[in-house]
């Protein structure tokens, strides 16, 4: 009301006062049509006097005490509830409308409908693996107060490490001073061996696992107790498959069965793991076996600090909260911690939920770091948006082509909001048309990216289940309305009596510049995915290819199954193919990473470093190349092991003969807490991680006998394929059993590799589709845009125009739209490589120019053969043809 | 018969609609009603009335001609329908008699 005040001292006859806006479109909004107009014309009549007489401010209060005033049965129209129900009417006829406007334009409908389809197959993807992960571990009953104790383990002066596994103390002292806890279960991994039956041996693998398993977890039993069949000692409890496998069809309980020279008894079988659980194993054992064995590999069974092997998990009581349990944790550990000078562990809760997804190391079957779903998530929904992109960019620009339709509805009686449903209904039916097609694309895509990777088919089945297909009709409706949205709102705002004059008045000039900024925006992402592949790519061969510092050529590494190897080494080293032949307990530069403490001078400098054990043929046979000193002397395995030698690193870690290595001959390193030995030798550095990890100190140690370790065998030949069938023989004759387990060096590089390359195999093909959509969308619009302008190139032509100048003057603008595309991509690619991802790899191959401009170069090209085919179509025209119809 | 019962409102408004030969819309009934009644009326029961009327067909409305005041908005005007000739010439034939009966000196006194 105080609004028209300033305007009222205004002369009042130059500028017109009016009623309040708002109190005239209520009228309007409740009024009966019928009576709208004469009575809105009665209350102006009275406000013009109220205005001449009382003045502006008491005018408009009267004019809106009238309009509420009115407010009666007579003058109020009736609710419009049948209004929803005209959209399901009239859906027969939005069908028949949608269909006839796909095939008006074939073109275009395909270029929609199969741009939809490619991205939402991999959206799809995502949503299969996303409901693959919720369903993990879904069968126990009591998951929801389930949660494991995961321990974060640091040694002064170095990097906390966070491990899955946790000490058999931790979970003895949670057990007893613990409150708020119903159930608590500890278990032990590494359980492995020969199972022999008769004459029958089976390799089997599992956990220890105490007699509380089957109340905290539900596993069901086909046979035995589930309270008493973890007891007693040396119990076993089978799976249906692993029982299938020792005892065929016969039964399983009760019978003995020998493991590794221990005998163990069946005391129950239990049913096949679901696919989704996180934990894997064939066989369960009692606990109170290995607490009688007191195994001390990792320093004390019962000690707190041995917390690689064990895992602890814990059943909270119905009203528990886990931040006090938390309390209770972290009491726990301080008071454990208060004892030990150098090292501390902290422990913490985690619930079953998050355990598939979470990034602790040792753990306890498949894995998956959460990082990976949301980058692929993230990408999926680019690709997605991309295509909805399309879909709005060429909508817009065919909306002339509908503008008569949408003008006739509107005079029929069509409202706003009904013409902006049959739009939605018109996009969502185009794109769950286009979820058929996905779907079937999704099929194939699933049996591609199952087969990258034996990883992925571990955690990954891809099932399909009703609740993923609902999942699918709710992305594909979801994805129609995002892409339908702002041409159903475009076409419901068109003004009637301007469309039905000229359909050519139509007001462009904004929705141009929304339409660039999209294409833009699809092929930057284009450019960013396709640049990002080819430098992944480089990289990928970078590590393939790159100098370890010693030979893997021709390196055959065969694993020794618990075998002692100088059986194997005689049988081998009879074969011509066989060159040289070496022991080691691992192999290098594939990711694993042994670890010992190791001390010089003082006893406080200690050091975590690397370790290998090898014999005195290793160094030769890969070519280390040996900086100071000599290789290891061979000794036998009962003689006091004297020897070590160090890499560069450790040298300089420990401040010794750094000016030179010769210097370093003769000092002494304490092993083992107590054990001295002599650097005899020091080799350059090398890679004994990937290549993506920086060098650090190692130390080699001679062992001359490693069961559990490698056999090197450098081969010379012809025809490997013979060379190998010999070696499988002498393989057969040391172990019968098992298969024979080997693999090239280059190879085990490879594959150590693999997750890497699955990721940029993974880009490269969002890359692709990127591409295909942007190129699509693009192609779209050029026919478009040449199609309207045909007018204009012929008048053009007429006038004098040369081709050159006609595919210029049409092209230019969409080659404008892609160099601000690539300028805006490849710095952020370049950027974003540079800062966040080579960062992280401690020896990566610097970017080139190649990379960074190939992508780019490609995709311009493309885009040019698209923008070049079509402006000359145009330019070819025959003038008189296109002119002579008006 | 139903329907021809004229409230005393309504006999009023439809006496000035029959007076207000081309120019019955409702703000020049309310003008008039005020002019000889004398008396406030207000536009929401004028409205009312008409409303009423026309639906008990005693009164008829077109709308009239787009013009420039009233913010374009056109004008409804009514005209008495022979239904409602015949309700009002009814209703002042009752009062007629009525009046005829009483005897003179009861006006006089008056």
């Amino acid at each position: 009301m105080s609004r028209g005040s300033n305007k009222q001292q205004a002369s009042e006859s130059q500028t017109p006062v009016h009623p309040p806006r708002w109190a005239e479109r209520l009228l309007e909004w409740y009024c009966k049509p019928a009576l709208l107009e004469d009575l809105q014309g009665d209350l102006n009549e009275y406000f013009d006097r109220n205005l001449n007489a009382k003045g502006a401010r008491r005018a408009r209060l009267i004019y809106i005490i009238d309009v509420l005033k009115f407010f009666r049965l007579y003058t109020v129209r009736t609710p419009r509830f049948s209004h929803p129900f005209i959209h399901w009417l009239m859906l027969g006829n939005y069908l028949k409308t949608t269909r006839r406007s796909l095939m008006r334009n074939p073109l275009f409908s395909a270029i929609n409908v199969v741009g939809l389809a490619v991205s939402m197959s991999v959206g799809l993807l995502i949503l299969g693996m996303i409901t693959d992960i919720q369903s993990y571990d879904q069968f126990h009953e009591k998951k929801d107060r389930i949660y494991r104790v995961y321990s974060q383990s640091q040694f002064q002066g170095q990097p906390s490490m966070s491990l899955a596994t946790t000490s058999v103390r931790a979970g003895e002292i949670i057990r007893e001073s613990v409150p708020g806890i119903e159930d608590l279960t500890i278990l032990r991994r590494g359980f492995g061996g020969d199972a022999r039956i008769g004459e029958a041996v089976v390799p089997l693998g599992g956990l220890w696992a105490d007699a509380s398993f089957f109340d905290v977890f539900t596993f069901p039993l086909r046979q035995g107790n589930p309270t008493t069949a973890l007891k007693e000692p040396y119990s076993l409890v089978l799976t249906e498959k692993s029982a299938e496998k020792l005892f065929g069809n016969a039964d399983a309980l009760g019978q003995t069965v020998q493991l590794d020279s221990t005998d163990y008894t069946v005391t129950g079988v239990m049913e096949d793991i679901p696919r989704n659980s996180h934990m894997r194993f064939e066989v369960l054992v009692s606990f109170s076996t290995v607490a009688l064995q007191q195994p001390d590999t990792d320093g004390g069974f019962l000690s707190w600090e041995s917390v690689t092997m064990n895992y602890v998990y814990l059943l909270l009581a119905e009203n528990s909260v886990p931040k006090s349990i938390q309390a209770n944790l972290d009491q726990i550990s301080a008071e454990e911690n208060a004892l030990l000078p150098t090292h501390t562990i902290a422990l913490h809760l985690q619930p079953l939920r998050g355990i598939v997804l979470d990034s602790l190391e040792n753990p306890i079957g498949p894995n998956l770091s959460k990082s990976i779903i949301w980058v692929l998530g993230g990408l999926a929904l680019i690709v997605i948006l991309s295509a909805c992109f399309n879909y709005t960019n060429l909508s817009i620009a065919r909306s002339l082509r509908r503008s008569r339709e949408v003008g006739i509805r509107k005079v029929i009686g069509a409202l706003k909001r009904q013409v902006l449903g049959q739009f939605i209904i018109e996009s969502v039916g185009i794109s769950l048309l286009a979820l058929l097609l996905a779907f079937s694309l999704f099929l194939f895509l699933r049996q591609q990216f199952l087969g990258l990777s034996p990883f992925l088919q571990d955690i990954f089945s891809l099932k399909l289940s009703l609740r993923l297909i609902g999942y699918f009709i709710a992305l594909a409706i979801g994805v129609g309305i995002a892409a339908g949205f702002v041409p159903a709102l475009f076409f419901s705002r068109i003004r009637v009596m301007q469309v039905l004059k000229d359909a050519s008045g139509m007001q462009l000039f904004r929705h141009i510049n929304l339409r660039k900024a999209l294409i833009v925006l699809q092929y930057t992402f284009s450019l960013m995915f396709i640049t990002a592949t080819l430098i992944g790519y480089k990289q990928y061969q970078g590590f393939l290819s790159f100098d370890l510092g010693f030979q893997t050529e021709n390196v055959l590494n065969i694993r020794m199954q618990g075998n002692a190897s100088d059986r194997l080494a005689t049988e081998l080293s009879e074969l011509p193919a066989v060159t040289e032949i070496s022991r080691s307990r691992m192999v290098s530069s594939l990711g694993s990473i042994y670890g010992t403490q190791v001390k010089y001078g003082t006893p406080q400098d200690s050091s975590l470093v690397w370790l290998n054990y090898i014999d005195e043929h290793y160094l030769p046979l890969h070519e280390y190349s040996i900086i100071a000193g000599k290789n290891l002397n061979s000794k036998s395995e009962q003689a006091e092991e004297t020897e070590v030698i160090v890499n560069q690193q450790l040298l300089k870690r420990f401040n010794i003969g750094q000016a030179d290595p010769a210097e370093a001959l003769g000092e002494q390193l304490v092993v083992d807490g107590d054990k001295k030995l002599t650097i005899v030798g020091v080799v350059r550095d090398f890679h004994y991680g990937t290549v993506v990890r920086a060098i650090e100190p190692l130390i080699f140690r001679y062992s001359s006998n490693e069961p559990s370790g490698y056999l090197n065998v450098k081969i010379a030949s012809q025809d490997i394929s013979v060379s190998m069938a010999e070696i499988e023989a002498a393989w057969k004759k040391i172990d019968p059993v098992h298969p024979l387990d080997a693999a090239f060096y280059d190879d085990q590089i490879e594959q150590a590799y693999s997750q890497f390359i699955v990721m940029v195999k993974v880009i490269g093909f969002l890359a692709f589709l990127a591409i295909c959509i942007a190129s699509m969308g693009l192609f779209g619009m050029v026919v478009f845009t040449t199609e309207t302008r045909l007018k204009e190139v012929s008048i053009r032509k007429v006038l004098g125009a040369g081709e050159g100048n006609l595919v210029y003057l049409l092209g230019k603008g969409f080659l404008t739209l892609l160099l601000v595309a690539a300028l805006i991509a490849l710095p952020l690619t370049y950027l974003f490589f540079d800062r966040i991802v080579l960062a992280k790899i401690a020896y990566h191959q610097p970017m080139g120019w190649v990379e960074l401009l190939a992508g780019t170069l490609a995709v311009m090209l493309i885009a040019g053969l698209m923008i070049g085919s079509q402006t000359l179509k145009v330019a070819h025209t025959n003038p008189a043809e296109v002119l002579k119809s008006e | 018969m139903k329907g021809t019962n004229l409230g005393e409102f309504e006999e009023l408004v439809l006496l000035t609609i029959a007076s207000l030969v081309s120019d019955a819309y409702s703000v020049a009934i309310c003008d008039e009603l005020e002019k000889q009644a004398e008396r406030k009326v207000k536009l929401g029961v004028v409205h009312a009335v008409l409303n009423r009327l026309e639906e008990k067909g005693l009164a008829k409305s077109t709308l009239g001609e787009a013009t420039k005041a009233r913010g374009g908005k056109r004008k409804r005007y009514y005209q008495v329908t022979n239904a409602g000739k015949a309700a009002l010439i009814r209703s002042k034939e009752i009062r007629d008699q009525l009046w005829s009966k009483i005897p003179q000196f009861v006006i006089k006194w008056a």
